[in-house]
C-alpha cells in the first residue's frame, strides 16, 4: 500500500507539470528550487539590465541570475560585460552598491585589480608569485551577453541559441512596449524593490492573470476616475493572452493600446486632460501632445518573458528567485528619456500609486501571493489548476491564445520550465 | 535656543503622531495647507522629489484616497488594518522666520498585524505653517533608514 507521501515522491519531475495543472510540490520543494537554479536560472537567457541602466563607459549595475551575484558593465567602447561578482583570488565581491560609475574594479580584501571588461590588471606585490601567475587565466568570469530592444540579457549557457531566436515572437511585443517613449527613448528611473514570502513562480504567473485584476485591486479600482475604471474592467472584455513559445506569453488587456503610435486621434481620457494642457502650453504640437499622452498612459498589455522580466504595461516587472519560500521583486519605473517633465512626473506618479510598498496595488498582489504559498502547505498531494480557458484556446500565427483571463500564458511557462527541468 | 518653540511643535507633532495610531483620519486631513505634500522618498539624499520616483508623493487628493483605502475592507493588504505604535522625540528645529518652521525628528514606529511585528525607524522633517496658534503641515518627508532595502507592504500612514 502506498501512502500518498510515497505517491508523491514517485512522481518524476516531468510528470509534475500537466497540460492544465502543475503540482504543489513546485512551489514548496527546497529541492526542486535548488535545481531550478542550475536548470532553468543558469541554462537559459536570463535579463539583467536596460541599457538606460548604464548609460556611460564605466556604468555598472549589480544584479543576479538565481543566486550568483554578477555586475552589469559599460566599458570604455561602450560594449557591455555582464561579469561574476567574485574576486579570482580568494573569492570577496569586487563591487557593491546597485548603481554606480568606476574605472576598475579593485578587490577589497587583497587589492587585485580588474578592468572594466573583467581582465586582470594587477595583484600588490606580485614577486611571491615568481612571475608564475597566470594573469590572462584569471580575468572576472565573462558571461555571453546579448541585448535587443535595449534589453540586455546573459546566459551561462555558452552553446545556447541566440537571444532573438530564443525571444522570437516576443521581440514584436517589446518593439511595441517601446513606443511609450513617446517618441523619446526609454529611461529606467528607479524602480520599487520589495520581498514576499513565497515561491518565484507565483509572481511568475501572475504577470499573465487577468483574472485576479478586479477582486485583488479592488482598492486601487476604486480610487482611480471612472474612466480609468471601466478601461481597467477587462475581464471579460475583448482581450486575449497568447503563447509565444519558449516560455514567454503576451496578456493584452486593452487591445486599443496594443500600438501607442496608433489611434492618436482617438479623445484623450479625462485623466490626462490636464497633461495635455500643460504640454500645449508648453508648444508641443496637437500630435506630439496626443502621442505623449498616450505614451504616459502605457501599453495595454503585460510581455512575460521566461524566467524572470516582464514589460508591464508601464513598468518592467524583475523577479529575483531568493529561496523556495521567497521571492524579491523589482517594478523598475519608465521616463521619456529628453521629454517633457510634466509627461515624466506624471509617470512616476501613476507609478507611485500602483506599486511599490505604499502603492495601492502591489501590497494586495504580495499578500495574495503570500497567501498562496501559505495554502499549498496544506495538501502536499494536490495540484495548482491551470485549466482556465483551456477549451477555448485556439492556435495563432505565433503560438495559442486564448481569452483575456485564461491561464494560457501560466501553461506556456510551465512547459517551458519542464523542457529545461527534464532536458 | 528656544525652547518654547519646541514645545509648541512638539505638542503639535506628537498630536499628528496619535491621531496616526488612533486612526483619526478626518482630523489628520485637515492638518495640512492645500498644497500640503506626504512624501516617503526612496533615495536618502533625494530633495528632487517631483522629479524622482519615491514610495508615497502625496498630495491632499492622493492623502485622502490614502485614509478612505485604509478603512475601505476592499484592500487584503490592510486587512486587518494595521496597528501602530510610534515614538516621536529627537526634536530639532532647521529654520523659523516666524510663520513658517522647518523642524527634524526621529521616529520609531512599531507594527502588528496578523502575527508580524515590524519596526520602521525614519527622520522625519515637517515643514509647518503657522496658523490660528497651531499650525498646519505644508510638507511631510519621512525618510525611512532601510529606504533603499526591499520593504514590505505599508498601507498606513508613516
Ligand atoms: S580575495 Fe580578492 S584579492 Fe584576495
Ligand atoms: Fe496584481
Amino acid at each position: 500500500m502506498t501512502n500518498k507521501t510515497d505517491a508523491q515522491h514517485a512522481l518524476t519531475l516531468g510528470d509534475r507539470v500537466q497540460a492544465d495543472r502543475v503540482h504543489t510540490s513546485l512551489y514548496t520543494d527546497p529541492a526542486i528550487f535548488e535545481q531550478e537554479m542550475d536548470k532553468v536560472f543558469s541554462s537559459t537567457w536570463v535579463w539583467v539590465a536596460h541599457a538606460s541602466e548604464i548609460p556611460e563607459a564605466g556604468s555598472y549595475k549589480n544584479t543576479y541570475i538565481g543566486r550568483q551575484p554578477v555586475i552589469v558593465v559599460r566599458d570604455r567602447k561602450q560594449k557591455v560585460h555582464v561579469l561574476l561578482n567574485r574576486c579570482r583570488h580568494r573569492a570577496a565581491t569586487v563591487c557593491e552598491g546597485k548603481k554606480g560609475k568606476t574605472n576598475s574594479f579593485v578587490c577589497p580584501y587583497h587589492g587585485w585589480s580588474y578592468s572594466l571588461d573583467g581582465a586582470l590588471r594587477g595583484v600588490p606585490h606580485p614577486e611571491s608569485y615568481a612571475d608564475q601567475l597566470e594573469k590572462g587565466e584569471l580575468g572576472l568570469v565573462s558571461l555571453r551577453v546579448e541585448e535587443y530592444a535595449g534589453m540586455i540579457f546573459a546566459t551561462f549557457k555558452n552553446d545556447i541559441e541566440p537571444l532573438v531566436d530564443y525571444l522570437g515572437p516576443a521581440k514584436k511585443w517589446m518593439d511595441l512596449f517601446m513606443k511609450q517613449g513617446g517618441g523619446y527613448p526609454i529611461k529606467v528611473a528607479g524602480e520599487h524593490r520589495f520581498r514576499f514570502p513565497g515561491n518565484w513562480k507565483i509572481q511568475l504567473e501572475n504577470t499573465t492573470d487577468a483574472y485576479h485584476f478586479p477582486l485583488v485591486h479592488k482598492s486601487f479600482l476604486s480610487s482611480v476616475d471612472k474612466q480609468t475604471e471601466e478601461m481597467l474592467d477587462f475581464v471579460g472584455g475583448s482581450g486575449y493572452v497568447e503563447d509565444l513559445g519558449n516560455g514567454h506569453s503576451v496578456m493584452v488587456m486593452i487591445p486599443q493600446l496594443i500600438d501607442l503610435e496608433e489611434n492618436l486621434d482617438a479623445p484623450i481620457p479625462e485623466r490626462f486632460a490636464e497633461l495635455a494642457e500643460q504640454l500645449r502650453a508648453e508648444q508641443y504640437s496637437d500630435e506630439e501632445v496626443r502621442r505623449i499622452v498616450r505614451a504616459v498612459g502605457g501599453s495595454g498589455f503585460n510581455l512575460n518573458i521566461f524566467p524572470n522580466i516582464a514589460c508591464s504595461m508601464a513598468f518592467f516587472r524583475v523577479l529575483q528567485p531568493i529561496a523556495v519560500n521567497e521571492t524579491e521583486i523589482h517594478h523598475a519605473v519608465i521616463t521619456m528619456d529628453g521629454g517633457p517633465q510634466v509627461a515624466n512626473q506624471a509617470r512616476l506618479r501613476l507609478h507611485e500609486h500602483f506599486q511599490g510598498p505604499m502603492g495601492f496595488g502591489t501590497p494586495d498582489d504580495s499578500e495574495a501571493w503570500e497567501r498562496v504559498q501559505k495554502g499549498a502547505s496544506a495538501g502536499e498531494d494536490l495540484w495548482i489548476m491551470l485549466n482556465r480557458g483551456l477549451a477555448g484556446e485556439k492556435p495563432t500565427a505565433d503560438g495559442r491564445a486564448s481569452d483575456v483571463s485564461a491561464e494560457t500564458g501560466m501553461r506556456a511557462a510551465y512547459q517551458q520550465w519542464k523542457k529545461l527541468m527534464t532536458a | 535656543m528656544n525652547t518654547e518653540l519646541i514645545t509648541q511643535v512638539a505638542a503639535f507633532i506628537w498630536q499628528e503622531a496619535d491621531m496616526l495610531d488612533h486612526g483619526e483620519y478626518a482630523q489628520w486631513l485637515e492638518s495640512w495647507t492645500a498644497d500640503g505634500l506626504y512624501i516617503v522618498p526612496i533615495d536618502p539624499q533625494q530633495t528632487d522629489f517631483a522629479n524622482t520616483l519615491n514610495y508615497a508623493y502625496d498630495n491632499a487628493d492622493m492623502r485622502e484616497k490614502r485614509v478612505a483605502r485604509l478603512g475601505s475592507g476592499e484592500s487584503i493588504s490592510t486587512s486587518p488594518v494595521p496597528r501602530t505604535v510610534r515614538d516621536v522625540s529627537r526634536f530639532r528645529v532647521l529654520a523659523n522666520d516666524g510663520s513658517n518652521v522647518t523642524v527634524r525628528c526621529a521616529q520609531n514606529l512599531r507594527e502588528f498585524r496578523k502575527d508580524v511585528l515590524k519596526h520602521y525607524t525614519a527622520d522625519v522633517t515637517f515643514e509647518l505653517v503657522r496658523s490660528g496658534g497651531s499650525f498646519l503641515i505644508k510638507r511631510k518627508i519621512v525618510r525611512l533608514i532601510n529606504s533603499t532595502d526591499t520593504l514590505q507592504g505599508i498601507g498606513y500612514i508613516l
